[in-house]
């Protein structure tokens, strides 16, 4: 994001008095630049011009020569003597006494000396240290050393005034060399939201810090002056013939030759300096001076060789199968939706470069490049974002074009690049400028004086509105006074303004978003909490109560999954929603079963020395659709039959519960050792979450992965519908996840669970006679489950039946193989008086004739 | 008249008699020191071969003019004898109980545990926490699907398929039928969606929070999480303002740190708000709470020492959003924001390092039992 040095900002706005980083950002803050960060001063401490008094050449047994010089650092940093022990070369007078391996200067140079204290890019602290049997009290600093890179003039070493880095200052002994070399400079990193194009510029940042301080902005594009072209340059033509959206991939296309340029001739220092600052790497001054007028207006701009360049350009889109390598010397496959710049080389139609993005190599400017074309254009947004998402270019260039760049600009930045390359390169400029294309107007937007009001709930004055909106540009027409209707034409370089809602904001931000009064509206009242919502709550509460602790894991899982908890090849389970983009390589599903992930997570506990496992979990499981989901326009509402289409082309998902249950279910103690957890906790913690919702469960026997196969639940709703499963986990799986032995698991559809439960609960009469206490024991063959027994009963008793109990099931000799003794406690009652004995063996005949027709149970001895 | 001869076969009912068994049986209750002995005391004193009831007894065959007198004397002294008795009785019981009592004591200091409790995740107790406040104040819980349409997550609510801010959400998108890439479908990136959903199925007006589970493709580290928890509220009515999302906001900053709330909106840019802008709540924990004239402590771990906390974005719906869902911008309007749940709870219980909350280790959520 763009970064800010506080005295490039300070050449186009007045800054308040005293203003640091720290208040620039601040204030860029309050109209909506948020601070991404702030970059203190590169070198801090006493960084200071000396001048060489002496030195003398140390060989060393290395090999290497280093100096042993005395240098002069001003009065306040100079030692009055000598240390005896370790004089310094030349006659004694005030100085520093310094090591230096460099061999680029001689004695009365004047050199930028670190003292100790200093802190170098790094950091680097300074400190007196002893080295080549001297003591070094500084160094004598490269430009690299500094932070401020290779020397532009090649020179290799130490830096000296009036040369390399330091061409043109000169100085006294003891000055500040941070100041000197701009060293001490603040910069501001700001975040720009997508809206704020022409916050990529210092011009634009200018403008806006002055909404924020009312400080005063002199435009620079207002300070360039474009002379009468006395003709087109090099020809161009805009030959797009597949606009995206119906709008033109190239709307202007400004380009201007310039000849004789040194190509020698470095980027002013200054510019280089402003450039380091702001990010970005001087490279050659065709190049830098690109760069530097893109950063100050905000306007990309490209710089083709003049002589490798074959006229006309063109700018269309690309052809089948066209190829680019790029300037970072990648081949580039272009698509046909991107839009190139070609021109009349190669094989006479070339593609130069991807508009808006990067330009080619064949028509690089290099090292020996005197001639360039400079090319200005206004790019579509959308035709330089999708090239750009394409290739995965996020250029300087494609961030500016795909907010919005000032269609005013090009010409002046031509021009003022022009005038940058022919100052500091000595290059002519071309009296012809090309020039085509047009510049869109502005459509104008109606704007009640009042809708401000209307949205923000501040009474602002039609002054206010007014003002706000001529601050930032705009053109207002109409009358300043309460009830007219504004008519206000946005300025060039704010495309994102196009409807009343974006002026408003305007006015709220320019005027203070402090200013909004706090008002809680009164909402007309709501239903409260839905029955799922209360339902979830109830269910993660009870299971929590009883012992469960609530995780929550991430949904994504690996595709050996399905394999590992056993699922067959044909369940509909394996049907997962896949990712185009999964974080994880190996987890690119998402989970169809919710003990998928927590099954991983039990293990995990267990490995971080948990020694039995009690976790549930409520979360979403889902199944690919299989179908696309259509993407209708969003213009408008779209049609019924659109919004179905999608609904019908959803994945379905569903919010399950889970449970995994295994070890000890509490700490051994006095009372002896906890049971542990098993496949009956499973069910049963099945059953109390039904119970917290309402519903009720009835259980089956079952086999389905990953349970045992003859441990395994299935939970009907009372209406049959699957709810879900409970009971052991298969040994395999118990192995696979590193379980305590026999752990059970319960999986249930927590949506369709809360679902069957009554809408209402209705009431039982609460009787006053007494109850009458039968136990019953049948003998029935081993395959029938308890609950087909306590179904006949429950049918033979009838009315009278209060409640029922399974307390003992008993196999071996006493009923002989195969076969199982089930016996219940019942209890019986009347609502209408105390039970006769007649009534109750009435009942009691009853209950075992059903036993006997529907399971063929005997009644035991 | 002669005096009555005395019959040797008849007890003895006169006062020193009957006097000196009143005092033996008293002497005999005090002396007896368990309800067992008390027991054989009174067989002894008041049992059929007593003094005192062999003079009973007796009484009926006196002369008449007798009767009155030893049958005071009598019955007074067996009275005396029972009220000891029964006093004595009490006083014995309830030491002997007392005793039997601190007999059974037992060290309650031991463990009770035999099934602890487990205890629900933090992240959903503050999730029901805010759907809590939100519906306190009249408005309703909305939900929706996470792996949502693209037209629903994006171009419902302005965000087109070019718009750059489509770029900036870092979003898992989902595989189409054939591994191609156009399902049309996104692990959604927020819970506007959701809002967008209710505003098609119910129109204006319109209050309601979405609170829910969101992705984007951050690798996990101390402050990030892919798969992350956001709580979103919507109005739409006549005549709301950005008034009405300052107050709803300061209620709920309240609600969830307490205090006065200090909330500050500063210019932002999202695509379905507009005005737009992000929301800092007053730090809580440091001086700043106090007010806008008290400075935060540079050292504050909370807000950083800058005195604010940022909650997150906010705004004015966008017409082009209500437009795309079937309501008329010129007869409704209303505000939107949204707050990361996770975040909330690091500020609130002070939470240092994410994956504590995500990795599922129940250490976690045991600490906060079912509250936070």
């Amino acid at each position: 994001m763009p970064r800010i040095p506080l005295t490039w900002l300070a050449d186009h706005v007045a800054l308040r008095d005293g203003a640091d980083a720290e208040s620039v950002a601040a204030d860029l803050v309050s109209v909506g630049l948020e601070e991404e960060a702030i970059h203190g001063a590169q070198v801090t401490g006493p960084l200071v011009v000396g001048r060489v008094l002496a030195l003398v050449k140390e060989p060393q047994k290395n090999g290497k020569t280093i100096n042993w010089v005395r240098v002069d650092v001003g009065p306040e940093h100079n030692e009055a003597l000598d240390s005896p022990k370790d004089p310094q070369p030349g006659d004694e007078v005030p100085s520093r006494g310094i090591i230096c391996g460099a061999h680029n200067f001689v004695e009365g140079d004047l050199v930028v000396v670190s003292l100790p204290g200093t802190v170098l890019p790094g950091p680097f602290p300074i400190a007196a240290r002893k080295t080549y049997g001297h003591v070094s009290d500084g160094m004598i600093c490269s430009g690299e050393e500094l932070g401020l890179g290779p020397d532009p003039d090649g020179e290799d070493g130490i830096i000296v005034l009036g040369r390399g880095h330091a061409r043109g200052l000169d100085a006294q002994p003891g000055d500040d060399a941070i100041s000197l070399l701009g060293l001490g400079e603040e910069v501001v990193e700001i975040t720009v939201t997508p809206d704020r194009g022409y916050a990529f510029s210092m011009r634009g940042v200018a403008r806006e810090y002055s909404h924020a301080t009312g400080g005063a902005f002199t435009d620079p594009a207002a300070a360039i002056t474009v002379p009468e072209a006395s003709g087109p340059g090099v020809e161009v033509l805009l030959e797009d013939e597949a606009p995206i959206h119906g709008r033109p991939g190239c709307s202007r296309f400004v380009a201007q030759t310039v000849t004789g340029i040194d190509p020698q001739a470095p980027s002013p220092r200054w510019m280089q300096q402003r450039l380091t600052l702001a990010g970005m790497r001087p490279i050659s001054l065709v190049v830098d001076v690109t760069n530097y007028v893109m950063l100050d207006l905000g306007q990309p701009m490209h710089a083709y060789d003049a002589a490798q360049l074959v006229a006309p350009i063109r700018v269309r889109r690309a052809h089948p199968g066209e190829k680019l390598e790029t300037l970072d010397d990648k081949p580039r496959a272009l698509h046909g939706e991107d839009l190139v710049i070609a021109d009349g080389g190669g094989t006479g139609d070339r593609a130069i470069g991807i508009a808006g993005v990067m330009g080619g190599a064949s028509t690089e400017v290099s090292a020996a490049t005197t001639d360039v074309v400079l090319e200005a254009a206004t790019f579509d947004q959308v035709s330089v974002a999708r090239s750009a998402r394409r290739h995965r270019l996020p250029s300087e260039s494609s961030k500016r074009f795909e907010r919005g760049v000032d269609p005013q600009l090009p010409a002046l930045a031509v021009r003022r690049a022009a005038e940058l390359l022919a100052e500091h390169g000595g290059g002519t400029i071309a009296s012809e400028r090309t020039d085509v294309g047009t510049v869109p107007a502005r459509a104008a937007i109606s704007l009640p004086v009042g809708a401000a009001e209307r949205l923000v709930g501040v009474a602002y004055t039609p002054q206010q509105v007014v003002e706000s909106l001529e601050k930032i540009g705009a053109r207002v027409e109409g009358e300043a006074a309460a009830g007219s209707v504004l008519t206000v034409t946005p300025p060039s370089w704010r495309p994102d303004l196009r409807f009343r809602e974006d002026l408003v904001e305007e006015i709220a931000r320019l005027v203070g978003y402090e200013g909004i009064p706090s008002i809680l509206p009164q909402a007309p009242g709501g239903r409260g909490l839905t029955r799922a919502q209360r339902g979830r709550r109830s269910a993660a509460l009870a299971l929590a109560e009883w012992g469960l602790t609530e995780v929550t894991s991430y949904p994504f899982v690996p595709e050996g999954i399905f394999d590992a908890l056993g699922y067959p090849q044909d369940d509909e389970r394996r049907t997962a929603v896949r990712l185009l983009n999964p974080l994880a390589e190996d987890e690119p599903l998402l989970r169809t079963a919710l003990l998928q992930t927590l099954l991983p997570t039990a293990k995990r506990n267990l490995g971080r020395g948990q020694e039995a496992v009690a976790i549930q979990e409520i979360g979403t499981v889902s199944r690919a659709s299989g179908a696309a989901v259509p993407i209708p326009s969003a213009a408008a509402r779209p049609r019924e039959d659109e919004l179905r289409a999608i609904d019908a082309a959803m994945p379905p998902q569903r919010r399950h519960l889970a449970a995994v249950l295994g070890g000890a279910s509490g700490p051994g103690s006095w009372w002896g050792s906890a049971e542990d957890w098993g496949w009956a906790d499973a069910i049963e913690a099945a059953r109390r979450v039904a119970a917290a919702v309402g519903a009720r469960l009835e259980v089956r026997q079952d086999q389905l992965a990953p349970f045992h196969p003859g441990r395994c639940a299935q939970l009907l709703a009372e209406d049959g519908t699957l709810i879900g499963h409970a009971g052991e986990l298969h040994p395999r799986v118990v192995k696979a996840y590193s379980l305590p032995a026999r752990s059970g698991a319960l999986e249930l559809d927590l949506d369709a669970l809360i679902a069957s439960a009554p809408a209402v609960v209705r009431a039982e009469p609460v009787s006053t006679y007494p109850p009458a206490k039968e136990d019953f024991a049948f003998v029935v063959d081993a395959s029938v489950p308890a609950s087909a027994v306590e179904a006949a009963m429950v049918v033979g008793i009838g009315d009278l039946l209060e409640s029922i109990h399974l307390f003992d099931v008993y196999t071996g000799d006493q009923v002989g193989e195969g076969r199982k003794s089930v016996a219940f406690s019942v209890r019986l009652r009347s609502e209408t008086g105390t039970l006769t004995a007649e009534e109750i063996g009435a009942a009691r005949t009853r209950c075992i004739e059903a036993v006997s027709a529907a399971v063929g149970g005997e009644l035991r001895a | 008249m002669s005096e009555t001869p005395s019959n040797p076969d008849l007890p003895v009912i006169d006062e020193p008699t009957i006097g000196a068994a009143v005092d033996a049986a008293l002497a005999a209750i005090a002396a007896a020191g368990t309800t067992a002995a008390l027991k054989q005391v009174r067989i002894d004193h008041v049992g059929d071969a007593s003094v005192l009831s062999t003079a009973n007894r007796a009484i009926k065959d006196l002369p008449k003019d007798r009767k009155a007198a030893a049958g005071k004397l009598v019955g007074q002294g067996k009275g005396r004898v029972q009220q000891a008795l029964a006093a004595r009785q009490a006083e014995l019981a309830a030491a002997e109980e007392e005793a039997a009592l601190a007999e059974e004591t037992v060290d309650v200091t031991v463990p009770t545990d035999r099934r602890p409790r487990g205890a629900r995740h933090p992240l959903r107790t503050l999730e029901d926490r805010i759907a809590d406040f939100f519906v306190g104040i009249g408005w309703e819980i909305a939900e929706g699907p996470e792996i949502e349409a693209e037209w629903f997550n994006f171009d419902a609510l302005n965000f087109d398929a070019d718009h750059p801010a489509r770029q900036m959400q870092d979003t898992f998108y989902v595989a189409g039928p054939d591994g191609g890439e156009d399902s049309g479908l996104v692990l959604r990136t927020h819970t506007s969606p959701v809002q967008a959903r209710a505003m098609l199925e119910r129109g204006a007006p319109l209050y309601i929070a979405c609170p829910g589970t969101v992705f984007r493709t951050d690798e996990l580290d101390a402050t990030h999480t892919p798969v992350f928890h956001q709580v979103e509220g919507l109005a739409i009515d006549k005549g709301l303002t950005m008034a009405n999302l300052v107050g709803t906001l300061d209620a709920l900053a309240a609600h969830l740190f307490g205090g006065a709330p200090i909330t500050r909106l500063r210019p932002s840019y999202f695509p379905f708000t507009e005005p737009s802008a992000e929301m800092d709540f007053r730090c809580f924990s440091c001086d700043a709470r106090e007010g806008l004239d008290h400075d935060a402590d540079p050292a504050c771990r909370v807000c950083g020492g800058t005195g604010w906390i940022e909650m997150g974005g906010c705004g004015m719906v966008n017409p082009a959003v209500l437009r795309a869902c079937g309501i008329d911008p010129e007869e409704h309007q209303g505000f939107a924001f949204g707050l990361g749940i996770e975040r909330i709870l690091m500020l609130r219980n002070g939470v240092k390092d994410m994956h504590d909350m995500v990795e599922g280790d129940v250490r976690f959520p045991q600490h906060y039992g079912t509250e936070i």
